[in-house]
């Protein structure tokens, strides 16, 4: 999606949206140290892609990104931005098309939200009431109130609300490419969910090419469409979506790192939604019940689905309620668990254990019955080949 | 010389309560009748305190910004600057007396001598308080040496920079009453002509110890009008 919004196109700031990186045998070593802290990285990150680069402590993934915007000079090796060496660029230039977060936001506390986020803007000259405008819509972007928070300090914010005017800031000028260090690090943990996915949906929107650094393998798994896994010394031991990661860990360090239940964090990228369920034998009340009994053949399922006039479920059927004429309202259980289409398949998984159930109705957004998951479904989706399993911005819910 | 026939003129101690007077005592009707003797003294100490701070602060300032990208100068000057504040200041005013003579000059330059170590310290200290994510995203967002240093480390320094101003600016109004010893009048003139007769040390000495309050009021006022950030909290 190449959208061009009506800003980029004036001004002499215009350019992509969206930009390639390349790392070519990038290295770092420090001053006075022998070994590397980044070592011959090289990777490509396709435009419009967010790259998670993942690893303990020490590893190099927070100097490999801040090679980029050269605030860490590369010793040896290269990194290209749209083919163009960053080597051959004056640091301060380069920085103001580059986006950059950090964990620690770094807003600055003399300075308005506004004045903060029009930064980078009023470094590259461009008119009053165009930065404006952008940061209006920036403070809109990042679900902030303009009016109430425009001429607000940094002091004067939550800490959530700090984070959003940090990403509108580093969004500021439309850079083709944002770096973001641990960006949602020092936030709690249902404010850093929100966060993400906030930022997801906006990732949707932007199509920036990001590359995002963390030690959450977690948040590595539900942010990156792909993960450069990296381990002490610098060195990349493996780069690859995140499904593919989680199905094939190309050694013992990747395993490990991505931890036993890697299994069941492959079932967080999916959503019901994106794999075949079986059918549904729903019945009425009143329903023939030979037709009934014919639906059951045609489906997986051995009991009848008894809904109401809506769709919505009501229960599984007892074999009683099929000895007569006509179908009568004889439950032999009620439906539960109920999952719903957007739920991830981990998610949905627990709830039918949790309810010691083999399979249970999915119900779409107004609530009817679209189908039933059972547990043999999600073993089969296990199974799907990695390049199936939507990733990063992709795999949210297409109304989300 | 001027400041014999000065001296002679203050020390004429006509009109007011005349016993009081002749008891040297505290006499509130003289001090009404006669408080425009102090008016020149008075102009004169805060001519004297206005230019030390002043080239004090630039100097300082000067030697802050340097020292800010050479660290290694911040102990030297330090050093230096704290040599120059613990010297005895009437040594000071007889050392410069052959070299710069009687007058402004040499009280100025010991004046300013001993402003420096207040505010070069207080001005680095503001520099290294600046956290260091605000240099990190500042820079990170392509941000110069020089565009960070005034548009971020130097506003951000500003309530230290002024609270050493005001310190210093106190502790030279004090100072400053001891610039007769290098001829330069002031306040401190009034009081050492006349030290005997409480009306005029009283008086004197008041008016230096308001002096250095309003100083301390009016630099304040500044520092809250230019931080308006410093005071902004979650409400």
């Amino acid at each position: 999606m190449n959208r061009s919004e009506p800003a980029q196109e004036q001004g002499p700031s215009a350019r992509p949206a969206a930009a390639t990186l390349e790392f070519r045998e990038a290295t770092k070593i420090y001053p006075g140290q022998d070994d590397p802290a980044v070592d011959a990285l090289s990777l490509t990150v396709p435009a419009g892609e967010i790259c998670v680069l993942v690893g303990p402590s020490g590893c190099g993934k927070t100097t490999a990104m801040r090679m980029v915007n050269r605030m860490i000079d590369i010793t040896s090796g290269d990194i290209l931005l749209d083919g163009r060496s960053v080597r051959e660029r004056r640091p301060a230039e380069l920085r103001r098309e580059i986006g950059y977060a950090i964990q620690q936001i770094g807003l600055f506390p003399h300075l308005t939200v506004a004045d903060n986020i029009a930064t980078v803007p009023r470094l590259l000259g461009w008119p009053k009431d165009r930065t404006r405008a952008r940061v209006d819509q920036l403070l809109e972007l990042v679900s902030l109130d303009p009016a109430d928070t425009r001429d607000r300090y940094p002091a004067q914010l939550s800490g959530g609300q700090r984070q959003r005017v940090g990403v509108a800031r580093a969004l500021a000028a439309d850079p083709p490419l944002m770096l973001m260090d641990e960006p949602f690090g020092a936030i709690d943990p249902i404010n850093r969910e929100r966060l993400q996915n906030e930022f997801l949906r906006l990732q949707k929107e932007i199509r920036k090419t990001v590359v995002f650094v963390t030690h959450d393998i977690d948040e590595a798994i539900k942010m990156g469409d792909r993960i450069a896994v990296l381990q002490r010394g610098g060195k990349l031991a493996q780069y690859a979506p995140p499904a593919e990661l989680l199905m094939y860990p190309n050694g013992r360090f990747v395993e490990d790192f991505v931890g036993a239940d890697r299994a069941l964090k492959r079932l967080a990228l999916q959503r019901v939604r994106d794999i075949d369920l079986w059918k549904a034998p729903l019945v009425r009340v009143g329903e023939p019940v030979a037709d009934a009994r014919r639906k059951v053949q045609d489906s997986d399922v051995p009991y009848p689905l008894l809904v109401d006039a809506d769709g919505r479920p009501l229960g599984w059927l007892s074999e009683r309620a099929l000895t007569g004429e006509r179908v009568t309202e004889d439950l032999r259980s009620k439906a539960e668990p109920a999952v719903e289409l957007d739920d991830v398949l981990r998610d949905a998984l627990s709830d039918l254990l949790a309810n010691e159930a083999q399979y249970g109705p999915v119900l779409d957004a107004r609530g009817a019955v679209a189908g039933v998951l059972s547990l043999e479904i999600i073993g089969h989706a296990l199974q799907e080949p990695p390049e199936q399993v939507r990733s990063g911005a992709d795999a949210l819910a297409a109304d989300g | 010389m001027l400041d014999l026939i000065a001296q002679v003129q203050i020390q004429d101690r006509s009109s007011g309560d005349a016993s009081c007077v002749a008891d040297n005592g505290f006499c509130p009707s003289w001090i009404v009748d006669n408080l425009n003797r102090y008016t020149d003294p008075l102009l004169q100490h805060v001519y004297l305190t206005i230019v030390s701070l002043a080239i004090g602060f630039a100097i300082s300032f000067g030697l802050a910004l340097i020292a800010h990208r050479r660290r290694w100068l911040v102990a030297p000057i330090t050093q230096i600057t704290g040599v120059l504040y613990t010297l005895p200041s009437i040594a000071v005013f007889f050392l410069l007396l052959p070299i710069t003579g009687r007058g402004n000059t040499t009280a100025i330059i010991a004046l300013v001598a001993y402003s420096l170590l207040i505010i070069f310290r207080n001005i680095i200290a503001g520099l290294d308080n600046v956290p260091a994510e605000t240099k990190d995203a500042g820079r990170g967002m392509g941000l110069t040496d020089r565009q960070l240093l005034w548009r971020v480390e130097l506003p951000l320094a500003l309530p230290e920079i002024l609270a050493g101003l005001r310190i210093a600016a106190t502790t030279t109004v004090g100072l400053a009453t001891l610039a007769f010893f290098a001829g330069a009048g002031g306040l401190g003139e009034r009081i050492f002509e006349d030290i005997v007769f409480k009306s005029n040390v009283v008086t004197a000495g008041a008016l230096a110890v308001l002096l250095a309050a309003a100083f301390d009021v009016v630099i304040l006022i500044v520092q809250r009008a230019v931080t308006p950030w410093a005071r902004a909290r979650a409400s």
